[in-house]
């Protein structure tokens, strides 16, 4: 006599232990199967598919009504369940019908999440779940515009599905880059350039604040810096829950998800559950494999058999034509682990491989995925790899080939990439040079000019040598960045031009960065490289900044902060002195101190009252005096001609004017100036990176001086006739200064490494190159002159900075 | 036997970002890594190290912004050269939320 099993949902899960109990024994069990959609096991994993017309609905059913009725299932579709009483073992129908049962399986699945903003009600507002949300996306065309928040697996599906079908698509992603949980910075920035390509848009760290309706539907989203995207409908993708209502009604144990042991028993013994509605051992479920490994415990517990349900490492692939992504295991970094990476730029590939004691645990790729089920494998076994370290990275095929070659970006260059900007040199002419008999440094210098100015691409053209020459040519040393790249400083600048290369991460994949997201050495030095090279395009990384540059203000032995307002030439007023006098009394500010720069410094300030002192101070008219910046710091003056008797112009409104034209500016260092009225030189101008000496017949400019380490005097740059003319010239030496030196060198080094001469042709002899640089300063100057202060102090930007997360002092102590 | 305390949501610490949690004890500071990982390790290393939370992240490193220290976040050592090393404390993540182990931040250590 069988026995009554009563299962709670068709899906994959529970399909599957029906097709197991009928396989082994056809008539233990008399099945009744319940399910709320009205139709039966079909192949969710295949909804992406359907959306992008690569397979048709009845493509993807897995259960049809002959394998029900051949397997002898009585069939309650579209009918949900009303209630369980686990004591009478009976299940109540919706239409009143009382069942008993001897065993009972929940199998009900998730629910998508859906984030309660308001508007989450409207109408156009769908999760991504089911067939019907699957076929309101396929009722859109090339007219309608759609929006998609979440950029995991499941909503990138759906905006590749949508976008295919000529919908013009936004994926709004809370995180910082794509698939965060699957995949590291690197292998996210490949992923969302292949989605670019495709024609969608992609916003990552963007809040959703508002869904937009008019008349009861879906209008746009709103969201929280103000954006509004106008769409005729909104996907949310942001995760799912399993679906436990039911199950807590009942009264057995659930947690996150119905509690399950090793058996897929849950807390009663008679009933058993499988599927995403599961939470085993603190662990929820929603790929597939390990929901096919419950099934057949269920089964094999459910006909008396011993079965024990084990997690095991699960792997993951985007179902999206044209992007190859893998991932498996687990690829945090620890402690002991350790990263293999291979990248090849110019074809789009990104491999990670995290290692623990000789064992692989997890695998990320992009690009090339084929060797993933390889090493799903050996993450899976655990296998010991420590014999084939050495090439693991380049999958089973392949054994003992050469290391990899750290000219790949070089050679990847197209051939009209400029080498020497100086020059004009394309890699094209250089390699030309190369072929018609310069095998040297020397000889390419002489014969095709690259490098022979400023000197700055010699390293390039060196690895060009390398590149056409081969083992005839060997490649002088040269000073890397950091151990995370084998680019030198002028390398990495010069390509990140040459290949249009637009954030960190791009600039990591494209030059084949050695670790998965840097350091502290070379991360700043990108982010410099970045503002100066794509100024109002590149978003500034704060997390890439050392810690001054991030909160604007001078950290302190004790961690306390120091405060310095802006005074233009050393210029100040009753009122701005009494500003700050209140100031340093209201913040009880220990310090008050004239710097050496002419300012006033605030000493001893508590990280928590910055953006206070500062709406004080900005109140008063001031704003950051950017005493902290690798940019510019103070223009220092005499009176000059307004009060001295010995002045020969007005040097203190000199000052003023360029501290106006060049305040705001990041650069490789500091970059501190002073104008003095007379050869007197009060305002010790020769010592500075660039001094203006005030003469009878004009302003000779000066620079490359330094007194801190090393104790430099200025050299003559040029003498000019007229303010404007110093002011220009001021601002295309700094202009030049900030696009040619390497990250914290001063300007006396990189004058020392261009040599003045090459200076003096740039932006004195060449008069419209002047100009041009001045310009291209004045460009970038309008994204930059924006007080930080005030922004902060104001308008709230990185209040996380200044605020404890939590604060268990002032809790009272029980 | 450890009981964990809420202290915010993972939201609260913008990625690669850290912020400090304010005990009678001594501040901690809490690391949010590009992964999406969370840390909790003390702010300072007295004499030595610290505020650690306004240091720059890398993997699962933190560079020092006083003396350039690198510590590891998942064991609090200093790495290379300098020897040191922070207390580390339980922490975890449940539904977005940040749970720290009660005796970190409580006045009386509970034995």
């Amino acid at each position: 006599m069988s026995q009554k099993l009563i299962i709670i949902g068709a899906g994959m899960a529970s399909g599957r232990v029906i097709e197991h109990l009928r396989e082994t024994s056809p008539d233990t069990y008399d099945i009744t199967l319940f399910n709320g959609e009205p139709r039966g096991n079909y192949n969710r994993i295949m909804l992406s598919p359907v959306l992008s017309g690569d397979k048709t609905c009845d493509e993807i059913i897995i259960h049809d009504d002959a394998f029900y009725e051949e397997h002898n299932v009585t069939c309650r579709f579209g009918e949900k369940v009303a209630s369980v009483n686990t004591a009478a073992k009976t299940v109540t129908s919706e239409n009143g019908d009382v069942l008993a049962y001897d065993k009972l399986l929940f199998g009900t699945g998730s629910n998508p999440f859906i984030i309660p903003l308001p508007g989450h009600d409207l109408d156009g507002v769908i999760a991504y779940r089911d067939l019907e949300d699957t076929e309101q996306m396929m009722g859109l065309g090339d007219t309608h515009k759609a929006v998609v928040i979440g950029g995991g697996l499941l909503g990138l599906e759906a905006a590749a599905g949508m976008a295919a079908r000529g919908v013009d698509v936004t994926v709004i992603h809370i995180m910082g880059h794509l698939m965060e949980r699957q995949l590291d910075e690197a292998a996210g920035y490949l992923l969302r350039r292949a989605l670019v390509d495709k024609g969608i848009t992609v916003k990552c760290s963007a809040n959703s604040n508002e869904i937009l309706g008019r008349n009861g539907k879906v209008r746009a989203l709103l969201l929280d810096d103000g954006t509004e995207l106008p769409c005729d409908l909104l996907v949310m993708a942001v995760g799912i829950r399993p679906n436990t209502g039911l199950a807590k009604d009942t009264g057995i144990m659930v947690g996150r998800g119905i509690h399950v042991d090793d058996q897929m028993l849950t807390s009663n013994k008679d009933v058993l559950a499988v599927g995403e509605c599961v939470e085993h051992d603190g662990a929820l479920f929603g790929l597939v494999a390990p929901l096919y490994e419950q099934a057949k415990v269920v089964a094999k517990t459910l006909l008396g058999e011993a079965a024990t349900f084990v997690q095991k490492e699960v792997s993951t692939k985007l179902k999206v034509t044209g992007c190859d992504l893998f991932s498996a295991g687990d690829f945090a970094e620890g402690e002991n682990r350790e990263d293999i990476i291979f990248r090849d730029p110019a074809r789009g590939v990104y491999k990670r491989l995290v290692i623990e004691n000789n064992t692989l645990l997890g695998a990320v790729m992009y690009g090339d995925t084929d060797d993933g089920s390889w090493f799903y494998g050996l993450i899976k076994d655990a296998r010991d790899i420590s014999d084939m370290r050495d090439t693991l990275i380049f999958g089973p095929a392949y054994q003992g080939g050469s290391a990899m070659d750290p000219l790949a970006a070089v050679a990847a260059l197209p051939d009209d990439a400029e080498i020497c900007g100086c020059n004009g040199i394309s890699k094209a002419q250089v390699v030309a040079a190369i072929n018609t008999g310069a095998h040297t440094l020397d000889a390419v210098k002489a014969t095709s000019k690259a490098a022979s100015s400023c000197g700055s691409c010699a390293g390039l053209v060196a690895d060009l040598l390398g590149i056409t020459l081969g083992d005839d040519f060997k490649m002088p040393e040269k000073e890397v960045i950091c151990k995370c790249s084998d680019l030198s400083h002028d390398d990495l600048r010069k390509l990140i031009i040459a290949k249009q290369l637009k954030s960190i991460p791009q600039a990591m994949q494209e030059l084949d960065w050695k670790t998965t997201c840097g350091c502290h050495v070379c991360r700043p030095a990108l982010n410099y490289y970045m503002v100066c090279a794509w100024p109002g395009t590149y978003e500034d990384d704060g997390k890439s900044r050392f810690i001054n540059e991030r909160v604007h203000a001078n950290i302190q032995k004790d961690g306390t902060y120091s405060v310095v307002p802006r005074m233009l030439g050393g210029i100040t007023t009753p009122n701005e002195l009494r500003a700050i006098a209140d100031a340093a009394d209201k913040y009880n500010v220990p310090t008050v101190k004239v710097t050496g720069g002419q300012r006033i410094d605030l000493l001893g300030v508590k990280k928590e009252d910055l953006p206070a002192i500062w709406y004080d101070l900005g109140e008063a008219g001031m704003i950051s005096g950017q005493a902290y910046a690798k940019g510019l710091r103070t223009v220092k003056t005499c009176v000059g001609t307004a009060h001295c008797r010995f002045g020969t112009q007005d040097s203190t409104g000199l000052g003023i004017k360029i501290e106006q034209a060049m305040w705001g500016a990041w650069s490789p260092h500091k970059f501190k100036l002073a104008v003095s009225g007379c050869p007197r030189n009060c305002a010790e101008a020769t010592c500075k990176d660039l001094g203006i000496i005030c003469v009878d017949s004009g302003y000779q400019i000066l620079v490359g001086g330094a007194a801190g380490l090393d104790l430099r005097q200025t050299e003559l740059l040029v003498q000019v006739a007229s303010e404007d003319d110093a002011i220009e010239v001021a601002c295309a030496f700094y202009q030049l200064y900030r696009e040619g030196a390497q990250y914290l060198h001063r300007p006396y080094k990189w004058i020392a490494k261009v040599g003045l001469d090459w200076i003096k042709e740039q932006i004195v002899d060449d008069l419209a190159n002047r100009k041009e640089k001045a310009e291209s300063f004045h460009f970038s100057q309008q994204f930059y002159q924006i007080d930080p202060w005030a922004e902060r102090a104001k308008q709230g930007v990185d209040a996380h900075e200044f605020t404890p997360l939590a604060d268990f002092t002032k809790v009272a102590a029980e | 036997m450890s009981d964990f305390i809420d202290i915010g949501s993972l939201d609260d610490i913008s990625p690669r970002g850290a912020r400090v949690v304010r005990t009678h004890r001594g501040d901690i500071a809490v690391f949010r890594t590009a992964s999406g990982q969370i840390f909790a390790l003390d702010e300072y290393l007295p004499g030595k190290a610290g505020p650690l939370s306004n240091g720059i992240q890398h993997d699962n490193k933190v560079t020092d912004p006083m003396r350039n220290w690198v510590f590891d976040l998942t064991t609090g050592e200093a790495q290379g050269a300098d020897e040191g090393a922070v207390a580390t404390y339980p922490i975890k993540l449940e539904d977005g939320r940040i749970l720290i182990t009660a005796s970190a931040v409580t006045t009386v250590a509970a034995e």
